[in-house]
């Protein structure tokens, strides 16, 4: 395999969930977490599952990226059913979940290093043009602590990146972060995602953050997690979370949001 | 620089105030002997290499028994705290005999091994194993469950993802349990060589001993120096790297 083989872009993978059901026991409740939710990611689909907290959006995450098991459905990643993690789908959590005993370039490496057909030399290589899509070249030799919020998770971008996975996976990835940063990432995100091509499911409570950045936003609710509604978002690209139309786009989708709740809350109350 | 010069300042006014007091003639002197007597001690014994000879087969004891200790300590710990079966056993073995001071390791070993250097590499393994084991394994439990699972997303599993993620992930745990299990070990051999004569090496302890027994107090003052110095020199070269390691990678350096 060679060097420009392996920077050259998989093809995004399409992603097909049927009938997934997950039930959570925690102390002597049992949490309802997922209820027969089925979804269909395109090759390449940009897609953003919001909804209130405990609605099962990132337990759909962890169990598409083979970290938790459904107990019931199927998960298919290009006709392959989905078992257990794998290269081809990647994670980014809201914690940067870097190794602090590694600089930022040896964090990138981790992952290549399990690919065992490359030489160093060029798993170097495919680090370092990973770490300069995301802006971090200069800092390959920095520790994590010596790096700000914004900058950790670009090395989680990085990282996740690097395998070269046909599906990237994001649990809230910018929610700890403060709102210039988060603006700057959003705008790197979709530069990236324009050019590496990946099929991006990603997980976020901030409706309009998922405006932003999806060719779809997924509405989930609570009790049990379901998925109430699609949204397609049709705005041109890159788009800034300041805009107008935008924003018009988050208020329908926070009316939906609100509606449900409301919904949910009388059928609590019969 | 600076803080060489501070440093160096103070130890030469302590030994000054010392040999003040000494002149002073407050003490007897078979009792508090000057600096300049114990000073004299330490040059002859060391040129007749009976201080080095005793430095040496006192380090070596420590060493093998510390190297043995950690050794076992170390892949015992992770398996400990990864099967609860050994958790549950082995655990609360290691945790009570952590508690037990390693001196009380002397008597069991003198008459399991004889006076033998059996017996001073048993009483040196006893002191370093058991806090090994248990800071081991503490530091896999301190360990964010995040890094398995972003490691895992990477393809590590099984054995990788304990070499390559959980134990380092533990560093500031195991080389903590390893200064923990260094202290235990240096005590416990001291007072294993007081205690006892081997006649295949005498170590400092040993020196120590004689010291007390021939009531000569410099030499006593002396070897006790040594021992410092030792314990100082060991946490300046073994454990300080180590530390400065830490303390970069993972940012929590103070000043």
């Amino acid at each position: 395999m060679n060097l420009q083989a392996e920077i050259g872009n998989e093809s995004p993978a399409k992603l097909s969930l049927r009938g997934v059901s997950k039930r959570f026991q925690t102390g002597s409740t049992q949490v309802h977490a997922l209820d027969d939710v089925s979804l269909d990611v395109g090759e390449g689909e940009f897609v953003c599952l919001v909804g209130p907290s405990g609605c099962g959006k990132s337990t759909l995450l962890s169990i598409i990226a083979g970290l938790e098991q459904a107990d019931q459905g199927t998960l298919l990643t290009d006709g392959q059913p989905i078992r257990e993690p794998g290269r081809d789908r990647m994670v980014m959590f809201q914690e940067a979940a870097l190794f602090p005993w590694l600089d930022v370039l040896d964090n990138v490496l981790f992952g290549l290093k399990l690919k065992p057909w490359l030489k160093a030399a060029e798993r170097i290589e495919v680090a370092r043009f990973y770490l300069k899509l995301v802006g971090l070249e200069k800092f390959s030799h920095s520790y994590v602590h010596e790096l700000s919020g914004g900058m950790k998770q670009r090395t989680a971008l990085a990282r996740a990146l690097a395998p070269n996975p046909k599906v990237l996976l994001m649990d809230e990835p910018f929610a700890a972060l403060d709102a210039l940063t988060r603006e700057q990432l959003y705008g790197d995100l979709q530069r990236i995602w324009a050019q590496r091509r990946k099929t991006i499911v990603f997980v976020t409570h901030n409706v309009r953050e998922a405006v932003c950045l999806g060719d779809r936003v997924v509405l989930f609710s609570p009790n049990p997690g379901r998925i109430r509604e699609h949204f397609k978002i049709d705005l041109p690209r890159p788009r800034d979370i300041n805009s107008p139309s935008l924003a018009e786009h988050a208020q329908q989708i926070m009316a939906a949001l609100k509606g449900h709740e409301q919904v949910n809350a009388e059928e609590v109350a019969e | 620089m600076r803080r060489l010069l501070s440093a160096l300042l103070f130890f030469a006014a302590l030994l000054l105030l010392w040999e003040g007091l000494c002149r002073a003639r407050l003490w007897s002197p078979v009792l508090v002997p000057s600096p300049v007597s114990v000073g004299r001690y330490l040059w002859s014994a060391a040129a007749d290499g009976s201080l080095l000879g005793a430095a040496l087969v006192t380090l070596r004891r420590l060493f093998l028994g510390y190297l043995f200790g950690i050794a076992l300590g170390l892949p015992l710990g992770l398996l400990t705290a990864r099967f609860k079966l050994l958790n549950d056993t082995l655990g609360l073995v290691s945790l009570g005999l952590q508690t037990l001071p390693s001196v009380c390791w002397v008597p069991l070993a003198l008459l399991w091994f004889g006076q033998t250097e059996s017996a001073m590499f048993f009483v040196v393994v006893m002191g370093t194993l058991w806090s090994m084991i248990i800071a081991t394994e503490s530091g896999v439990r301190n360990v964010p469950p995040i890094y398995a699972r972003a490691a895992r997303t990477m393809g590590s599993k099984g054995l990788h993802t304990w070499l390559k993620v959980m134990l380092p992930a533990s560093l500031p745990f195991v080389v903590s349990g390893m200064k923990q299990g260094w202290a235990f070990a240096w005590r416990s051999l001291m007072a294993a060589e007081i205690y006892v004569t081997i006649l295949s090496g005498f170590g400092l302890g040993h020196l120590l001993h004689y010291g007390r027994e021939l009531q000569a107090m410099e030499q006593v003052i002396g070897i006790m120096l040594v021992i410092i110095v030792i314990g100082l020199l060991a946490d300046k070269v073994l454990f300080s790297p180590w530390e400065r390691f830490l303390h970069r990678r993972w940012g929590t350096a103070r000043s």
